[in-house]
């Protein structure tokens, strides 16, 4: 149950979840808050100009509003946040539920696989994923989404264990539920509070990620607007034009900040420690 | 304690094969022709081409050459490069010193930082401190990295001019101070979070209200009490955040033109030169479980209660 009293009194969750609105909310309505496009209006007589009225951001060396690409870069940050943790999330909470419910021989093999993907730190695994598939966006979803399931699949792993021999799943046992039905209905939901506190931090991380490896190179191409990518193109010139720089990394930096409140706001809100803390 | 440990390295064994495994499929899926001809850049003939293939045993099935690969590996042979035929283990161990340098380095500052700040902000619920640390710590964790690192660049290389913008400079602790404090000063964030609810944790111990009724000094009851038994938390945590860290010298490497494992391994990525990356992912795979390894045996000295066996 929401608890608004409960919602408030958590200034975290208040405040990363506005940052969070905020952020989804500029990638959405990217095209009416951009005052130029983001690609086309490139004007080289408009080179490198300062912060000023028109550009309140100045521009970039193809006289680009740099406003305008920080706006549109939101989707493509937001987009890696939210599709590496969908598959992220479906991955560890499949091969958790797989590993906690049949137990033995999966059991095993699926911790086995977890503890070796915990032991490659994920910038590593990441940038060997994107060594064979190649620089982009689309295989940064795939580089990441691939590489950050293991906190997720012991979360739920572990809540499996601890609810498998609760009366309710024995019961929906002798009802003649099958293991599929009974994983989904009766254990998943038990799941989805912690995981979704996983999702949200694991997003931060991956939109750190992204504009890392974009940083790298290994990004969106040119001229696809992206905060990492404004960065790396901007980091020559930064001397020079440290708007480019200081805009797109102030981006990354509040949208993550939003991220990591949030997601620490919704732990404390969910934990269930804090609801003695609440009722005083 | 000495079972413990050769039980630990022996553990290692199945790891090692596993990720072997995993980067040897991953890194294989490139292509044997694209990858020579991307890595020497050049437009080869055919016959070129088959006898370089059979040089590097490309010719072979993936699984005969992840066997010799592996074997290989086990005697300290990384292979050669494609790119200009040098031995990888040579070129990833002279690599090695710089990135050790800058990790521990960096480890060393996220240490210093983060530890007395959680510590103290713990020590002083509500208190400025406490604020102040919990702003840092997640401002901290926020920043991305290699920003950090730019608006260090702009202060101390441009404004103030007293650092040197990147470089290795030859190994002067000049050099190092930017990288390392770039690398270093998310994880003291990190850190002080950690320090800060491990030592709220303890805080309300038994042992500490029997400590502190046996009416010893408060000094005395947070060193010997709490922060000892902090330790154990935050030592993990640093075992845990070391990993992470060598990962990461990969971008502030790039970003410092620092020449270590990092930088090497965007360069052998880019060049699609297999072996070396290979050689690099491995060695950085290896120092993080050598680390895990070390924080497992020095828990045993900080706490003799937890029991291995």
């Amino acid at each position: 149950m929401l608890n608004i009293h409960k919602i408030i009194s958590q200034k975290n969750l208040l405040i990363g979840g506005s940052i969070v609105f905020l952020a989804i909310g500029v990638a959405v309505f990217a095209p009416f808050i951009a005052t130029f496009d983001p690609i086309t209006d490139a004007d080289l007589m408009l080179s490198e100009m300062p912060p000023d009225d028109s550009f309140i951001f100045g521009t970039d060396p193809q006289g680009r509003d740099v406003f305008s690409r920080v706006v549109y870069g939101a989707r493509v940050s937001l987009s890696v946040g939210i599709v590496t943790q969908v598959i992220n999330t479906f991955i560890g909470v499949s091969l958790g539920l797989v590993a906690g419910y049949m137990g033995s021989r999966w059991d095993d093999a699926i911790m086995g696989l977890t503890n070796i993907m915990l032991s490659i730190p994920v910038v590593v695994f990441a940038l060997a994923i994107m060594a064979a598939l190649g620089p982009g966006l689309f295989n940064i979803y795939i580089a990441l989404g691939l590489t950050n399931w293991a906190y997720s699949c012991r979360i739920t792993r572990a809540q499996v264990l601890s609810v498998k021999n609760s009366d309710y799943v024995k019961a929906a046992k002798v009802l003649g539920y099958s293991h599929f039905s009974i994983m989904f209905s009766q254990i998943l939901p038990n799941v989805l509070g912690p995981v979704l506190v996983i999702a949200t931090l694991g997003a931060a991380e991956a939109i750190l990620m992204e504009a890392a490896l974009s940083f790298l190179g290994l990004g969106a191409q040119p001229p696809t607007p992206s905060w990492g990518g404004m960065l790396a193109s901007a980091r020559e010139l930064f001397f020079i034009a440290p708007w480019m720089s200081i805009f797109p990394g102030l981006a990354i930096f509040i949208t993550v900040l939003g991220l990591n409140l949030f997601g620490d706001g919704l732990r404390d809100y969910l934990d269930p420690r804090n609801v003695l803390k609440s009722k005083d | 304690m000495f079972v413990f440990t050769i039980r630990r390295l022996l553990q290692f064994i199945p790891t090692i094969m596993g990720i072997t495994l995993i980067i040897f499929v991953l890194l294989n899926m490139i292509p044997g022709n694209a990858a020579l001809s991307t890595a020497g850049r050049l437009e080869l003939s055919p016959e070129v081409v088959e006898q370089l293939k059979k040089d590097l045993e490309l010719d072979k099935p993936a699984y005969v050459r992840y066997f010799n690969y592996v074997s290989r590996l086990a005697q300290g042979d990384m292979g050669t490069s494609y790119l200009r035929r040098y031995d990888v283990k040579e070129i990833v161990l002279t690599r090695l010193p710089a990135t050790l340098k800058l990790a521990l380095s960096a480890m060393l500052i996220a240490i210093l930082l983060g530890v007395p700040l959680g510590f103290f902000a713990a020590l002083k619920q509500g208190s400025w401190l406490d604020v102040f640390a919990t702003v840092i710590a997640v401002g901290g964790v926020s920043i991305p990295q290699f920003w950090l690192g730019i608006i260090l660049m702009y202060i101390f290389s441009y404004s103030l001019q007293i650092l040197p913008t990147s470089g290795y400079g030859n190994g002067a602790f000049i050099n190092l101070i930017m990288p390392a404090l770039t690398l270093g000063i998310g994880y003291a964030a990190m850190l002080a979070r950690t320090t800060r609810a491990a030592v709220i944790e303890v805080l309300s111990a038994d042992f500490v209200r029997t400590a502190k009724a046996k009416g010893l000094s408060s000094a005395r009851i947070n060193i010997r009490h709490v922060l000892r038994n902090a330790l154990v938390l935050i030592l993990t945590t640093t075992g845990l955040l070391f990993g992470s860290l060598i990962g990461q010298t990969v971008i502030v490497e790039r970003l410092f033109s620092w020449p270590g494992i990092g930088s090497l391994l965007v360069e052998s990525i880019f060049q699609r030169d297999i072996p070396v990356a290979q050689g690099c992912l491995v060695v950085i795979i290896v120092i993080f479980l050598v680390v895990n390894l070390l924080v497992d045996v020095l828990y045993h000295f900080i706490n003799p209660q937890i029991d291995y066996q």
